[in-house]
């Protein structure tokens, strides 16, 4: 069947073909756009922190405040310890996706010439690598004696791990372990490196750039107690480990607690709520277009009842009336989805000058392309299949 | 003759049915998103203090030498209280806020973790806030670093029932306070007044005690959560001599004389100040006085996810648009003999036209009307989020306005090019043919 009399319709209905063709490009670049920034979110929202995150539980506390903070903790962790399917316990001064953490930089050299990226510092209390999860992949652990006091917020203890990712950035190509860098003139030297810990927020590549040091519980690390627990009794210790806190420090107050689950959770809840409401607007993009298809069509096909019955009576079949339509239909897709091309990638690179968004996978368009051809294949069969369905004896009546 | 119109269009809905109904539905679906996220967009970005915010600014110098392009956003404690001693402002006050652990009169009560901002006796005024019960401190009160609170409605509901609690006490931390006012409900969102603490949208403070008084008890640790330190910091509690910017600074200037008059003062006080070796910049100092809205803006207030929905729910009302264009157009050339009918019977071109807009501005105002619902329905959804404004997203008159008038507009737009195409029929050929 040839083409050229579909195109030598097609010019008669320049204006509603090329209004179909555009709604159809619109609606490519924006499809192709949105999925995108949907796949985006949730590829962060799989981050790996590197923590035992289903075995954990926390409480946000106000802190323990003078000298005597230091027994006081101890004793509330010894308490902590002491609930049913407790593994490990500690206190650390933050947890990653936790919208909280001391960023700092260092230097390379003690003359404090080169610096270093921003990084972020975490400290914990004894045993805090078991409690947190965290996997060693070169050195030791802290020694009993690095579990020293703070200094304003510098532990005094030299002793440092730091992240594979902080590793890899300060000393490329060397083993870290015995490498360190300088606060304020206090040499930090790394001990141990620590496969996988992300920060308090997510900063693109310097997401998982984290020092970690230990101090002993003190008024500057009194306030978040971490508990490593048997996945199954983490609700029933959320409450019991509350109510312990609070029998044994009658003034406390808990701010914030729950599981490590709920935490990352609400870290992402603007995400989630981004991707559902731009998958919300595609699937309406679709019906839309879908609609406007089929009724364009249903309206040609109505336009169009004598010519239809004129064929037939000379000699066309229902098949070729239907496949008139169909390839009608994939003409006018074709020229939206070109256009739609275009103006995605378009689209595309203003979103990138605003939004931290990556250039767009050209695997996007064929993919975008056969759903357009597909949703106008299934859009149009209703009419085509009325049309095709037009009697012969049509074109012996007049209007 | 607009009567005559509407009755005419609603005759041709009802011809119909399903083509009606696919226009409405796609209005309606493009207005209900667009009307979802500009609600949000609008309740982010609104002007939090109209009528005064042109009058507010907040000053900004730099005391180091980190950038060369943006003075900082905050104050050193010396700037700070420098600025308000030197009293140059019509209003002044310096904004800090933290949560603090708050005790209620009541003997073994549990403590409570209250938003406390830590400020001036000005700040009232300054941003007319409503008293219910007593008034703020007094200038007094800010010199002799008096114990007096002012609290919201909330907290003195919660400890006081409908009583006044002015002239009882709370206890913050370990600390008596005398209560000297109470709020009436206030809670502005953005609360632009203090970017640095709890965020943006998060729900209103409780406790406003003098900023004076928050340094006499340091150990209630009120810095704000935005300390920058650019060189050691040796003591994280007493932050009087630390090389940080931890403080926010407001001046109310009633005219733009006076806001001229202050940049001049800003720089001019750099300069002083590099004279004492403090600052140390090389030409001119860095300083800038954005008013209230530009602050904002300034800081990236509105999420930026926020702004991207409400672009996204444009581009999906456009789709619809196109899509009714197409519709109506098939629509009214359809009807070229009863068009050709009627201007051979004398209707003018504009006639046409005016009926044919007429149909178009109905297919709208349905589309309004399902847009409406539609826009209920996602605000709720909105609602029902985590996020700290979802709470405050309602439909307002003004968006309920705004609703019809974009739906009916638009549908209106999309009826200019169908309708003139058909009011380009040349009757003659129409009447022969048939």
């Amino acid at each position: 069947m040839s083409i050229r009399p579909i195109f030598a319709a097609l010019r008669k209905h320049k204006l509603a073909a090329g209004l179909l063709a555009l709604e159809i490009a619109v609606a490519c670049a924006i499809l192709c756009n949105a999925v995108f920034l949907i796949r985006d979110r949730l590829a962060q929202m799989q981050v790996n922190t590197g923590i035992a995150e289903n075995e954990l539980v926390w409480f946000s506390a106000d802190g323990t405040s003078g000298d005597a903070a230091t027994p006081i903790v101890e004793r509330n962790l010894a308490a902590l310890k002491g609930l049913a399917e407790v593994k490990a316990v500690a206190v650390v001064k933050s947890l990653p996706l936790s919208n909280n953490d001391m960023n700092f930089n260092a230097t390379m050299d003690a003359a404090g010439k080169v610096s270093t990226p921003n990084m972020q510092m975490l400290i914990g209390t004894s045993g805090y690598l078991q409690t947190l999860g965290l996997k060693l992949v070169a050195g030791h652990d802290f020694s009993a004696d690095d579990y020293a006091g703070i200094d304003a917020w510098q532990p005094q203890s030299s002793s440092m791990m730091v992240t594979r990712a902080l590793a890899d950035r300060l000393w490329p190509g060397k083993s870290a372990l015995g490498q360190g860098f300088y606060v304020d003139k206090k040499r930090y030297q790394v001990i141990g490196v620590v496969d996988h810990l992300v920060r308090g927020e997510l900063r693109g590549i310097a997401s998982e750039y984290v020092a970690l040091c230990a101090a002993r519980p003190s008024e500057n690390l009194s306030s978040l107690y971490v508990l490593r627990v048997d996945p199954a009794a983490r609700d029933r210790l959320v409450r019991e480990g509350s109510d312990m806190l609070i029998r044994l420090n009658p003034d406390m107050l808990i701010s914030q607690q729950g599981t490590y689950g709920e935490l990352r959770s609400s870290y992402f809840a603007s995400d989630r709520a981004l991707a559902w409401l731009l998958g919300v607007i595609c699937v309406a993009l679709l019906v839309v277009t879908a609609l406007g298809i089929a009724g364009l069509a249903s309206f040609w096909v109505a336009q169009r009842r004598r010519q239809i019955g004129i064929r037939r009576a000379m000699g066309a079949t229902r098949g070729d009336i239907l496949r008139y339509f169909q390839i009608e239909n994939f003409l006018i897709v074709s020229f939206g989805i070109a256009l739609g091309m275009l103006l995605a990638y378009v689209l595309n690179v203003t979103l990138m000058k605003f939004y931290e968004l990556p250039i767009l996978p050209l695997y996007y368009l064929p993919i975008g392309a056969v759903v357009l051809w597909l949703l106008g294949q299934l859009a149009v069969l209703g009419p085509a299949l009325r049309a095709a369905a037009v009697p012969p004896v049509v074109a012996t009546r007049s209007v | 003759m607009f009567g005559y119109y509407f009755d005419l269009a609603l005759r041709s809905l009802k011809r119909n049915k399903v083509l009606t109904a696919l226009m409405v539905v796609a209005i309606g679906l493009g207005i209900g998103a667009c009307i979802t996220t500009l609600t949000v967009l609008h309740l982010l970005s609104g002007d939090p203090l109209p009528g005064k915010s042109a009058q507010l600014f907040y000053p900004q110098i730099m005391p180091d030498t980190r950038s060369k392009t943006e003075p900082e956003g905050e104050f050193t404690y010396i700037d700070a209280t420098n600025l308000l001693r030197e009293h140059r402002a019509d209003r002044q006050a310096i904004v800090v806020s933290a949560s603090v652990k708050v005790f209620g009169p009541q003997a073994g009560a549990r403590p409570m973790s209250l938003s406390t901002v830590a400020t001036g006796n000005e700040f009232f005024p300054m941003f007319d806030v409503p008293f219910l019960y007593g008034a703020g401190w007094t200038q007094a009160d800010d010199d002799g670093r008096a114990r007096v609170a002012v609290i919201s409605k909330t907290l003195n509901d919660k400890l006081f029932g409908n009583a006044s609690g002015v002239g009882r006490s709370i206890r913050l931390d370990q600390w008596d306070f005398r209560i000297v006012g109470v709020l009436n409900a206030w809670r502005p969102a953005p609360r632009y007044y203090d970017l640095y603490g709890q965020g943006a949208f998060a729900s209103g403070d409780d406790v406003f005690i003098p900023f004076s008084t928050s340094r006499d008890l340091a150990q209630l640790y009120i810095v704000g959560n935005g300390m920058d330190c650019w060189g050691t910091l040796t003591d994280p509690v007493h932050l009087e001599n630390q090389p940080c910017v931890w403080l926010q600074y407001w001046a109310e200037l009633d005219t733009p004389a006076k806001a001229a008059a202050y940049r001049d003062y800003l720089v001019h006080y750099s300069e002083q100040q590099k004279a004492l070796g403090r600052f140390q910049f090389k030409a001119q100092p860095l300083t800038a006085l954005p008013d209230l809205m530009q602050w904002l803006d300034k800081n990236g207030v509105v999420p930026s996810d926020v702004r991207l929905q409400t672009w996204v729910a444009f581009g999906f009302l456009v789709v619809c648009l196109i899509n009714t264009v197409g519709l109506l157009l098939a629509k009214f050339l359809r009807r070229a003999g009863e068009i050709g009918v009627r201007r051979a019977l004398g209707a003018s071109r504009r006639a046409v036209f005016a009926q044919l807009l007429t149909e178009a501005g109905l297919v709208g105002l349905c589309g309004g009307v399902l847009g409406l619902l539609l826009a209920l329905a996602g605000l709720w959804a909105v609602r029902q989020q985590p996020a700290a404004y979802a709470e405050l997203a309602h439909l307002d008159l003004r968006m309920f306005l705004v609703t019809f008038v974009l739906a009916v507009l638009a549908s209106v737009l999309a009826g200019l090019l169908p309708a003139w195409r058909a009011c380009r029929i040349a009757p003659g050929l129409q009447l022969k043919s048939n």
